[in-house]
C-alpha cells in the first residue's frame, strides 16, 4: 500500500487518530509539525473555583497577564501559521473582561474555539448567544456525577452550576458541546452515569487523565485512580469509543488493543500550551520551568518558540525508553505520560507512575519529598484541600 | 450516503481549510471540526486542482500521477468525500 491509503479523520481536540500507528503518520508527529495541531491557550490565572486538583494552581489573576492588545497580537500570528483551533482555558476565562472580544477576534481571524468553563458564566443570553456562533465550541468542567463526588473537589455549588449551564446551553440549540470529567477515585465509578448525563443533555462526553500537576500535586495520592479501576476505565474505553478522551490514557494501552488515538505523547510535538503570561510550555500539564520553551512576547513571538526552541527540538528527537526498554510493553504505552512522572519524581526515562503493570508505584514510593519537583507558581488564594469547600 | 464516483466533478468544500506539512497537508473542516491528514503532496496538488476539472478522471489526466497510482488516490479521494472534506458540484 502506498503512504496514503488511510487519510485519518480525527477531531483536533482529541487527536482521534486512529490509523496513526500502524501507518507510520506517528513518526511523523514525533519530529513535530510546522505549528502544532492542538494548541491550549490559558487566558487568565484568576478562577472563581479553586479546584483540588487544578493543574495550573489557579485562583488569583497574575498581574504580568498578556494584554488585549498583545493577545490579538498571538491570534494574529496563530492566524499566520494556519492554527486551526485553540483551545482557550484558564483559570476561568470567561471572567476576563476581554474574553468575547478575543474569542470573536480569533473566529473573525478564521481560528476556531473551543473554551472550557465552569459554566458560572452561561446562562440563558449567553447561551442564546454561543449557539449562534459559528467556530465556537464549549466544553463543560465536572468532576462527579452528583453534587457531593463533584464539590468534594470542585467547591460548594460547582455542580448545579455545571448543570445549569448545560440545561441553558441544550434549550438554547447549542447543538453537541462537551461534557469534560477528570477521572479521578472517587468518580471512576461513574462513568456510565456520566455518559448518561451527555447523552441527556446532547452533549459528547470527555474523559481526560488526572495528572499530579499544580494542586493535583497535593491530592495525587488520595484522588489518582487505583489498578483495578485503571483496568476497568480501559475496557469501558475500548467499548466506548465514541468517547473523547484527548489521548490522554495512552499509558493503559499496554493492557492489550491499543485505544484510539496517537498513543503517544504529543508535548512539544503536536501539543503545546500558551500561559496567561504568554510563556510557552510544552503541554498543559507541565507549567514548570523545566518545560518552558520560551516565551510569545520575545521577538520571534510563538512561532520562533514552536519552530527553534530547544527544548522543543529535544522532545522531538527519538526518545530513550530507558528503564522500560526491557518491557515488552513498551512500544504500547510509549512509557506513559512525561507530566505525571515528573511531577511524581520519576526520571523521564522511567516507567508512568500508573504503569499498568506496576512497574511505578515502587518508585512513586521511593521519591520523597525532596527529589520531586516543585509545582511551579501557585496562584491560589487559598490554601485548598480536599473537601474544604474552596469558594 | 452517496459513493463516490470518478466521473463526476468534486472540489473541496468551502469551510476546508489546507495546512503545508512536510508529509503533504492538514486539511481541517471548519462545520464538523474534523482534521483529515493529506499524506502525499501529489494528493494535496490533485485536491487543490479538482475545482477546476469536470470529473476526478480528468484531473487525474492532468495531474502527471502514474496512473497505477490512481487507485490508492481514489481511495484516498473517497474518504475525504465521506467525511464531506469534498463536495460533489
Amino acid at each position: 500500500m502506498t503512504a496514503l491509503d488511510i487519510p485519518i479523520v480525527a477531531k483536533p481536540d482529541d487527536l482521534v487518530l486512529s490509523a496513526v500507528k500502524q501507518s507510520g503518520l506517528g513518526d511523523q508527529m514525533k519530529r513535530g509539525l510546522d505549528a502544532p495541531i492542538c494548541l491550549t491557550w490559558e487566558l487568565t490565572y484568576a478562577c472563581n473555583l479553586q479546584c483540588v486538583h487544578c493543574l495550573s494552581s489557579s485562583g488569583r489573576r497574575d498581574p504580568h497577564e498578556l494584554s488585549t492588545a498583545e493577545a490579538e497580537a498571538v491570534i494574529d500570528e496563530l492566524e499566520r501559521m494556519q492554527v486551526f483551533y485553540i483551545n482557550i482555558g484558564g483559570g476561568e476565562p470567561t471572567i476576563r473582561p476581554d474574553f468575547w472580544h478575543l474569542v470573536e477576534y480569533a473566529v473573525d481571524h478564521g481560528v476556531g474555539v473551543k473554551f472550557s468553563t465552569n459554566g458560572s458564566q452561561i446562562d440563558a443570553a449567553v447561551a442564546q448567544k454561543l449557539a449562534g456562533m459559528d467556530y465556537v465550541d464549549v466544553q463543560i468542567s465536572i468532576d462527579g456525577a452528583d453534587a457531593a463526588t463533584n464539590d468534594h473537589v470542585r467547591g460548594r455549588g460547582s455542580f448545579d452550576t455545571a448543570v445549569a449551564a448545560m440545561g441553558h446551553l441544550r434549550d438554547a440549540g447549542f447543538g453537541e458541546f462537551k461534557i469534560s470529567v477528570v477521572m479521578t477515585r472517587h468518580n471512576i465509578s461513574q462513568v456510565d452515569e456520566f455518559k448518561a448525563m451527555a447523552d441527556h443533555y446532547g452533549a459528547q462526553l470527555r474523559l481526560t487523565r488526572f495528572r499530579p500537576s499544580g494542586r493535583g500535586a497535593d491530592s495525587w495520592a488520595e484522588l489518582h485512580p487505583t489498578d483495578s479501576q485503571q483496568k476497568d476505565l480501559y475496557h469501558w474505553l475500548l467499548a466506548h469509543p465514541d468517547v473523547l478522551t484527548g489521548d490522554s490514557f495512552f499509558h493503559l494501552s499496554a493492557l492489550g488493543a491499543p485505544l484510539p488515538g496517537l498513543n503517544l505523547c504529543g508535548a512539544g510535538r503536536v501539543v503545546c500550551l500558551i500561559d496567561p503570561l504568554g510563556d510557552v510550555y510544552a503541554c498543559p500539564f507541565v507549567l514548570h520551568d523545566e518545560f518552558r520553551a520560551g516565551t510569545v512576547r520575545d521577538p520571534g513571538g510563538f512561532q520562533a518558540v514552536w519552530q527553534t526552541s530547544e527544548l522543543f527540538a529535544e522532545l522531538r528527537e527519538p526518545q530513550s525508553a530507558g528503564a522500560c526498554a526491557s518491557c515488552g510493553h513498551y512500544d504500547a504505552c510509549q512509557g506513559g505520560c512525561m507530566a505525571a512522572k515528573f511531577f511524581t519524581g520519576i526520571p523521564l526515562d522511567g516507567p508512568d507512575p500508573e504503569c499498568v503493570l506496576g512497574h511505578g508505584e515502587t518508585l512513586v514510593e521511593a521519591a520523597d519529598a525532596a527529589t520531586r519537583p516543585d509545582v511551579g507558581t501557585d496562584h491560589s488564594r487559598t490554601k485548598v484541600t480536599l473537601g474544604s469547600k474552596p469558594r | 450516503m452517496l459513493s463516490f464516483d470518478a466521473d463526476q466533478p468534486y472540489r473541496l468544500h468551502d469551510r476546508v481549510a489546507l495546512r503545508p506539512e512536510p508529509f503533504g497537508a492538514l486539511a481541517y473542516h471548519y462545520d464538523n471540526r474534523r482534521l483529515n491528514f493529506l499524506r502525499a503532496p501529489e494528493l494535496v496538488a490533485l485536491v487543490e486542482s479538482l475545482g477546476s476539472h469536470d470529473s476526478v478522471r480528468h484531473a487525474y489526466d492532468a495531474s502527471g500521477i502514474d496512473a497505477r497510482r490512481w487507485p490508492s488516490f481514489e481511495k484516498a479521494l473517497a474518504s475525504l468525500a465521506a467525511s464531506d472534506f469534498l463536495v460533489a458540484t
